[in-house]
This record gives C-alpha cells, structure tokens and sequence, in this order.
C-alpha cells in the first residue's frame, strides 16, 4: 500500500482529458476513479502527511495549508474547463480505492442529485470595495499630518467633522451600491450566495470588502454575466468591483449529511 | 460533443489568485464528505486564524448593517453564543408558558 487517496471532487463521466502536467496535491498527477457510472478524481498523497495526526499539524502550517489549497484548487479549475465538477472540501483523504468506492456507493443518490444540479454551471465570485478615503480633501502636499495652518480649535473640529462625514458617505454609497448590484446579479443568476467579507490582510487587497458573493451561472450565460458585471460596476468613485471565476461551484455545492446510512 | 460551451477567460485566478478567495473556497465551501482520515477543519485552530484574516473588520461593516455571517455558527462565536442565548430564551419562554398553570401566580410584584 503506497501512500493514501486524496479525493478532490466527483463528476459525471467526462471526455474531454485534463491538460497534461497537471500536478495534484504532494506532486502526484491526479487520476480517475469510475465506479457506479460516478467519476471520482483522486491523487496519491504519502501517508506521512496526511495521517491524522501529520494533518492536524501541517493544516496548522500556513505554507504548508497555502500549497495544498493552490494545488487542490489548480485541479478543480483544471476539472471546471471539461466538466462540473463538485468540488470536495480540502483534505477528504482515504486509504485505498476501496475506501474512495465506498463512498461512491454509500453516497451515490446524494451525488448524483447535487451534480445534475449542477451540470452546466460555474460560479461567479464578485467582491465590492470601499476604496481608503483620503485622509482629507485638500490635502494635496502629500503629507499625512495636519496642515500648519490648522489654527483655531473650532477649524480643526470643522475639518474632522467634514471628513468623517465625507467618509460616512463613502459607506453609505457603497452600501446602496452594492445592494443594487447584487439585485441585478442575482436576477441575472441562478442563485447566489452572500459571504463574510474578506479581511485584506489576507487577500491583500486595498481598500475594504463590503459585499462577498458568489453566482450560479450556465456556462452559456456567462460571457453575459461578466458583460453584466462590467456594465453595472460604473465608476464610482471610492468603489471597486472585483470579479473572479469562472469556478466550480463550490458555494452551490450544498449540506451533505454528515453520515449517510453505510460507513466504509 | 461534450464539450462544455465556451466559459470566458479566467478573472482574477491563476497565479496572482487572491489567497482569500482560495482559502474561503477549498475549507469553507467544499463538500464535506468524511474520509477515512477523519479530520474536523473546526478543530484546528488555524480555522480561528482564518476567520481573522477573510473577516473584514467588523465594527466597520456592522454599522452598515453587513452582518450576515453572524448568524453562521460555523463563522462566528457571536453566532454560537446568540444560539445558545436563543436556545435559553425558548426554553424561558416554555417555562414562562407552564408557570401560570401553577397557582401560586397569583401575587404580582
């Protein structure tokens, strides 16, 4: 017994090959399991890994955590440009191919319900941003401190109160902003999800995250979508619109029961 | 042909793709089926760091009325807590509805 199976998501049959040199999780080239007419597309992991006690400790590790969520996700995209993959959640690993057949028994009805659901659809993530208000508006010497001519106490209140109200209006046009977009969107859609904001200290993007949502979209309708997107996010000032997809549908994915009636 | 339709080009993946959106995905998101390895993503405390880190700051987005993960239990500790506060409501509210059964109701404050 080599190394475990790291299963990344399960498909209807798909034709089409995945492009070559597709690297999966550990380095090992991702593979397909067919049982009961169900694709489940698995790579060898070595066990030293992803045991779980290895796991509890490399999930820990951010290095470790952001290479295997890349490599997990580069073969759900790989798998989104030939079919609809239902994506699993990072690290779903099992001993052998027995263990992976199993679960396609155990859940077969459950997959093929939420992949007919599926089929055909992509999501689409869009993000709105609050750009930083400067800090004042006729700061234009660039430096963050006060100006000098700042006088009076009263001139300085009059400034700060000016600029948290300037700043107020920033938020609340964007919170009328996003309301709207997301109207539109999720009319255009078929469904769509609302996440928790993004923090940038993650993402790494500037300004502040205000709308997190995803889109259930037919691949036909999407060229539309993005067209959608581009025509309603405007320019307003202070606001950003961020799309990104096409991805599998993770967030349309939906609850599994967490134990369906056979275990392996 | 089975070729799926033609999908746009990517938007924001590839290498420059945001960690966030990723991390949001692939943990948050997926299909939990249980594996033979058993692992509970909620146990690991790393779960805490990535709440940290994808939830924007808090106070801002509240007085804007943005607040739905709040209900999330799996998001928030709030959540859990409201849950838990909930759940003493209800069971107030069922004892509330018993006691006047009770005779000694009588007296008020």
């Amino acid at each position: 017994m080599s190394g475990l199976r790291y299963v990344y998501a399960v498909c209807h049959p798909y034709e089409s090959p995945l492009q070559r040199q597709l690297s999966g999780v550990s380095g090992a080239p991702p593979k397909r399991l067919t049982h009961h007419g169900l694709v489940a597309v698995v790579s060898t992991v070595p066990e030293h890994e992803f045991t779980e006690e290895a796991l509890r400790a490399n999930l820990e590790d951010l290095d470790w955590l952001t290479a295997t969520a890349r490599a997990h996700q580069q073969v759900i995209d790989a798998l989104t440009a030939v079919t609809s993959p239902l994506p699993l959640r990072l690290a779903t690993v099992f001993r052998d191919d027995s263990g992976v057949r199993s679960m396609i028994e155990a859940r077969e009805e459950e997959l093929r319900r939420v992949l007919d659901r599926l089929a055909g659809r992509v999501e689409w993530g869009v993000k709105v941003y609050v750009e930083k208000p400067p800090e004042s508006s006729d700061d234009s010497s660039g430096a963050g401190r006060p100006p000098a001519k700042a006088v009076s106490g009263r001139d300085y209140l009059r400034r700060r109160r000016d600029q948290t109200r300037a700043h107020d209006d920033v938020w609340q046009r964007a919170s009328e902003f996003s309301d709207r977009l997301h109207a539109t969107l999720s009319a255009f859609a078929e469904d769509s999800r609302m996440h928790a904001p993004q923090n940038s200290a993650l993402s790494g993007a500037t300004g502040q995250n205000v709308l997190n949502a995803a889109y259930l979209v037919p691949r036909a309708d999407s060229e539309e979508f993005v067209e959608l997107v581009d025509r309603e996010k405007d320019d307003v000032p202070g606001i950003r619109v961020e799309l990104t997809g096409p991805w599998a549908a993770y967030s349309f994915a939906g609850e599994f029961s967490e134990d369906p009636g056979v275990e392996s | 042909m089975t070729t799926p339709s033609r999908l746009p080009d990517p938007y924001g993946q590839g290498g420059g793709a945001n960690l966030a959106d990723i991390l949001e995905r692939v943990l948050d998101k997926g299909v939990v089926i249980a594996g033979d390895i058993r692992i509970n993503l909620l146990d690991i405390e790393l779960l805490t760091i990535k709440l940290r880190l994808i939830v924007a700051s808090v106070d801002k987005a509240k007085e804007m009325g943005i607040d739905w993960w709040e209900d999330d239990p799996a998001l928030s500790s709030r959540a859990r807590q409201n849950e838990l506060a909930r759940e003493n409501a209800e069971l107030r509210e069922r004892l509330a509805q018993l006691e006047p059964a009770r005779p000694q109701r009588e007296e008020a404050p």
